[in-house]
């Protein structure tokens, strides 16, 4: 039987676990910096602890890295990452450099539940939930971690879906004893699941990012099952009703699809409920997945569809697409890998 | 969703292997397909379950499934009459209408269509039903006898005289002309889901007829 990673415990976590090991409480700050503050790969090379203690976490556990096993590399320097994440599970990260910005998208589960009917990833249906570690982990095994400058959780899976493991995470990513990232500098993406986007704003500073697509409740239920439980009006106004202060951002996701969320009215109807909301919207372009009867808004609708909500004062930018050619965003390399589920119970 | 108030337990009977039927008294208005969340202590978080029961039925009726390691279910399933949970109002919008519709459900995913049914939405409907033995048909003997040949019901890992042998995904694909002029309402596993769309749009379903609620 494997064990149990130590890669992906909180200092609290470590705190309880060195406690029932009969180890000093100190000893778990020692293990942070180790895990989260260097670049070993094996307890036994935690020298600052002593024999004995390594002897006894050796024992109980493994360090808990997991390479990529496969990397694709995009003409625009794009590349995706896969990982496995159990056994015939695959998960993706696509790191995406910029000028200045090195941005790497992370996973948070294998497949997902939601059933978007513009997503890949939805296409696995669900399979698990990654563990803090295997998202952390999707950093820490990446070979430029140390250029990077942002983590957005937009990769595979919902992560309010996940969300305590998520916001374990983002404990690790951003504590003193962890990586000491700024949460100014990490943005975890929801479609709207109510209950967790309020959990998540009390808990955590990290930028929040929701997935719109459509300001009408009834179109948005036909791109977005989860329409049907929590519905817009409920997701605006709870944003509303969050004090985010100067420095926590909140941010709209917005495919366009040719002829479906493309037209003035759409336009009209985002200022209306977006209204007293300091927020950006973020319009990208839709990359065409297999058997899809949804097609992507042209350039021009693209650009005009910007100005007009920037002419109503809501800051909006087209998202540069990234990693065309490889997929970059849409869960197409885990799908490929993944060997097919069986005893579906449909 | 609205905040959890305390409800007494007046039944929770296992309809089937692992499959469960929790009932309490009722005492709010609700849409048929609307859901609530349920837990058994206010400080947990609760789970979204799809009302079973009629708008008219005196009590609230919830079709579940223990999943084993589940924080909510497997504790669920030992509650007796005269416990308490903790349910909220009931909210979602996965609404049924009168217009002749086909319904398609996996598992407990039948759970809206039957309080859609028991609310009265009956004309026009087909139902297909998938399961994986034949005892997975939860309600059947609600719609039986009034659907007829369209109930359809879909089993995958057993045979039996009425059953079609297979999964609904392979009915679907075994069956052409499917009507455009309707709309096809799906709860089930995301998995469920997203094939189901997938053959609809692939047999010339537009996508804005197909309304899907998955459970998670």
């Amino acid at each position: 039987m494997s064990k149990e990673a130590l890669f992906g415990k909180t200092l609290s976590e470590l705190q309880s676990i060195v406690i029932d090991l009969g180890l000093p409480k100190f000893t778990a700050k020692q293990i942070t910096g180790w895990l989260y503050q260097n670049d070993i790969t094996c307890i036994d090379e935690m020298t600052n602890l002593s024999k004995n203690a390594r002897l006894i976490l050796n024992v109980h556990y493994d360090f808990g890295l997991t390479p990529s096993s496969k990397v694709q590399e995009s003409v625009d320097g794009t590349k995706k990452y896969l990982f496995p994440a159990g056994k015939h599970k695959f998960i993706e990260a696509a790191y995406i450099p910029d000028e200045t910005r090195k941005t790497l998208c992370v996973s948070s589960q294998v497949g997902c539940k939601m059933g978007c009917l513009f997503c890949m990833t939805g296409k696995q249906g669900f399979q698990a939930n990654l563990s803090a570690g295997e998202i952390v982990n999707q950093v820490r095994s990446l070979p430029e971690k140390d250029e990077l400058t942002n983590i957005v959780y937009m990769g595979m899976g919902e992560p309010f879906d996940n969300l305590d493991e998520v916001l374990k995470s983002l404990e690790i990513f951003t504590s003193d004893w962890g990586y000491g990232w700024s949460p100014k500098r990490i943005t975890v993406s929801t479609i709207g699941i109510v209950p967790a986007i309020k959990r998540f704003l009390n808990e955590s500073q990290c930028h929040l990012a929701v997935s719109l697509h459509s300001p009408f409740e009834a179109e948005r239920k036909k791109l977005m099952p989860v329409e049907n439980v929590y519905s817009l009006p409920e997701v605006i106004s709870t944003i509303k009703n969050f004090d985010f202060g100067r420095q926590r951002r909140v941010s709209f996701e917005y495919i366009m699809f040719k002829g479906i969320n493309d037209r003035p009215r759409h336009v009209k109807e985002l200022a209306r409920i977006l209204n007293g909301i300091r927020c950006r919207i973020n319009l990208i372009r839709f990359h065409p997945i297999p058997n899809t009867p949804l097609k992507s808004s042209d350039e021009k609708t693209m650009e005009e569809f910007m100005l007009a909500l920037n002419a109503k004062d809501i800051r909006t930018t087209i998202r540069a697409s990234r990693g065309e050619d490889i997929f970059a965003a849409c869960g197409l390399l885990s799908t490929r890998e993944l060997v097919k589920r069986e005893n579906s119970d449909y | 969703m609205s905040e959890l108030k305390k409800y007494l337990v007046k039944s929770n009977d296992e309809i089937a292997p692992g499959v469960f039927v929790l009932k309490y008294k009722r005492n709010f208005s609700f849409v048929p397909g609307q859901v609530v969340a349920i837990s058994l202590n206010k400080d947990h978080s609760p789970r979204m379950y799809s009302i079973a029961s009629g708008m008219q039925d005196e009590d609230i009726w919830i079709l579940y499934d223990v999943r084993p390691g589940g924080l909510l279910t497997p504790p669920l399933s030992s509650a007796k009459a005269g416990d308490f949970i903790f349910a909220s109002g009931p909210s979602g919008n996965f609404f049924g209408t009168a217009l002749p519709s086909t319904w398609i459900a996996s598992g407990t995913g039948i759970a809206p269509f039957v309080s859609m049914w028991r609310s009265g939405l009956r004309e026009g409907k087909i139902l297909i039903h998938g399961g994986r033995f034949v005892h997975s048909f939860y309600f059947e003997d609600e719609f039986k006898d009034k659907l007829g040949t369209n109930f359809i019901r879909c089993c995958s890992q057993e045979s039996a005289e009425g059953l079609f042998p297979g999964r609904l995904t392979q009915w679907l694909m075994e069956h052409d002309n499917l009507p455009a002029d309707r709309k096809y309402y799906l709860c089930g596993s995301a998995e469920m889901v997203v094939d189901t769309r997938d053959i609809l749009i692939g047999k010339g379903i537009a996508y804005e007829n197909i309304i899907a609620e998955i459970y998670f």
